[in-house]
């Protein structure tokens, strides 16, 4: 299109403007003030890698860095895995598949934070739902959110060091109610990628005698890969950045009980925007981008190795 | 097949139970909306509500200023997406439909601030909004908002895939780039206008973090900081939470039986690979 240069420069200006200055401009700011000591009091000077260096010995960075990996770690896997079963028998050519698709996919509309007090109420230790079915069954009733124990403890029933305890059973909850929410999200990814696999594929497993196992172990698992990669991906980076669930599920104050809950972005919430301390506030998010960048580099190392890309 | 004649059956219970467990917590959450507080509290708790009440929903609706969240949250939902379509269509048209040197730089820089989570850079943008006096307001709200990354991805494909030989005979015509912009690529690119608009509009209603940050008064807030407010505050009166959580929730809801064929292609439409 032969034209003036100032005519696209026009149509982008509006995007490049606030893009510019709500997110360029922040992220670079982020950057800067990392190596500033900026409090409650204001801007005090560059204070080079100090940030840094102090938040590598705080161990409460550290607790949060490892509650979110435990978090990412289960819910991760779970939501794949529940997911995949559901689209795998959703796409049987069963009747009803649309009435079917509506429910599960139901959660994905609804905000987290209703769905967190709803919840919040299901795992009431007290009066919950979750207890009362568990009465039913003849089992034990759980502490649920205020259980600061882990899982592997609560499993094995006797304490273990802290970095074998697994997450704590409060938030293994969240962790279940987050899949939950998520699943419908990737049963809708799972069964358009379903979709795509050639029904020939199919035939032939059947022809050469193959169980429904076989079958979804030896074609529906390999030709899915490129989705199945592309969902965890996906589910990772957003499990990284929960904070919605902590804040108005855990506590009071969040990230209880004994801090098995505070997860990365809460504690840069807490410490970056309630407490005002931008420098340190600013490291977190800078060393919390890395390590989020770092894991989806590995990810993709490893897993695209796996992937099956057809011909 | 025969083989396979009890699967069927078995799949179909597989999925209802599986349905079952999907649907329950909005059972549980719509049960005790309309139950008494005592009644909530009974063991072994009740599945419909024995005295039946609508005395919850009038707190939240009376006592709890639910209206004003809903319309502080409609407002910002509407402008945040008239704002995003408007940027996503005319960025997406210079970035597709014009030549000029550095497009593809232009293109790259902004689909790589897509890469970097809105929690990295959230203390030093509250700053700034800080900065310009608008804590509290309606613009910290919706403006640094207006533009959606992935939405001007996405209309660059489908505005791509348009052929060119449209644009020569409208041109032969006599119309003008607005003109082919309005009358011939929107029209055509409508699927994906519907998919950006849909995001939006969830992602708006449910946006919690930033409104959280940057609203200081009760009548400043949208419904999801509102609800979690009255949730801190109300911890245990759960009949009254259930209440104000389907009211929450239900717009959405409704939104979605509404338009489900659209959001469900639209969700999976963005998984993908273009």
């Amino acid at each position: 299109m032969k034209n003036r240069i100032w005519y696209p420069i026009l149509l982008l200006l509006p995007a490049l403007v606030i893009l510019g200055t709500f997110k360029f401009y922040p992220i670079l700011s982020a950057f800067r003030l990392s190596f500033y000591d900026w409090g409650i009091s204001g801007e005090k000077g560059f204070v080079g890698l100090e940030n840094f260096r102090a938040l590598f010995q705080d161990p409460f960075f550290w607790q949060s860095l490892l509650n979110t990996l435990w978090y990412t770690v289960f819910t991760v896997p779970l939501s794949i895995a529940f997911s995949l079963f559901v689209a795998a028998l959703l796409n049987r050519g069963i009747k009803a598949l649309g009435l079917y698709r509506t429910i599960y996919f139901l959660p994905v509309v609804t905000s987290i934070v209703a769905v967190s007090v709803v919840w919040k109420w299901l795992y009431d230790p007290q009066r919950g739902l979750f207890n009362y079915l568990l009465m039913l069954l003849h089992l034990h009733p759980l502490q649920w959110l205020e259980e600061p124990r882990g899982v592997f403890e609560l499993l094995l029933g006797r304490s273990l060091p802290t970095a074998l305890k697994g997450p704590s059973l409060a938030l293994f909850s969240i962790s279940l109610m987050s899949v939950w929410k998520s699943m419908g999200y990737n049963i809708v990814i799972f069964l358009a990628g379903l979709k795509n696999i050639p029904q020939v594929y199919y035939e032939a497993a059947r022809i050469d005698g193959a169980g429904p196992w076989q079958t979804f172990r030896n074609v529906t698992v390999p030709l899915l890969s490129p989705t199945t990669f592309y969902v965890t991906i996906m589910t990772t980076i957003v499990s990284l950045q929960v904070f919605a669930p902590i804040w108005t599920m855990t506590g009071p104050p969040p990230g209880g009980p004994l801090g098995t809950t505070s997860v990365v972005i809460y504690y840069l919430y807490q410490k970056g925007f309630e407490e005002y301390q931008v420098g340190y506030g600013s490291a977190i998010a800078f060393v919390f981008f890395l390590i989020i960048l770092a894991i989806t580099v590995l990810q993709k190392t490893v897993l695209e190795k796996r992937v099956y890309y057809e011909v | 097949m025969k083989r396979l004649s009890w699967d069927k059956p078995l799949i179909y219970l597989i999925l209802s139970v599986g349905a079952i467990l999907m649907l329950l917590p909005f059972l549980w959450m719509l049960s005790t909306s309309f139950k008494t507080i005592a009644e909530s509290l009974q063991f072994p708790p009740t599945w419909i509500p024995q005295h039946f009440t609508l005395e919850n929903y009038k707190i939240v609706w009376t006592k709890v200023n639910f209206p004003r969240y809903i319309w502080v949250s409609t407002v910002v939902t509407f402008f945040t997406l008239i704002g995003v379509l408007i940027t996503a269509t005319i960025t997406a048209y210079a970035l597709s439909w014009f030549h000029f040197k550095g497009r593809e730089v232009v293109f790259v820089a902004i689909l790589s601030l897509m890469m970097v989570p809105i929690p990295v850079y959230v203390v030093p943008l509250f700053i700034l909004v800080q900065s310009l006096g608008w804590v509290d307001t309606f613009y910290a709200l919706i403006v640094p908002w207006t533009v959606n990354i992935f939405g001007i991805f996405l209309l660059r494909q489908h505005f791509r895939s348009v052929p060119r030989d449209l644009y020569d005979a409208a041109v032969i015509d006599g119309c003008g780039r607005l003109r082919f912009l309005w009358q011939i690529l929107i029209p055509l690119t409508k699927p994906a206008l519907v998919t950006i608009a849909v995001f939006e509009i969830i992602g708006s209603w449910n946006a919690f973090m930033w409104p959280l940050m940057v609203t200081n008064s009760d009548h400043m807030r949208p419904i999801q900081v509102g609800l979690a407010y009255f949730a801190q505050g109300e911890s245990t009166n759960y009949p009254a939470l259930m209440a104000a959580s389907t009211i929450v929730i239900l717009p959405l809801i409704i939104l979605f039986f509404l338009a489900q064929k659209q959001i469900v292609e639209s969700y999976s439409r963005s998984g993908l690979k273009e």
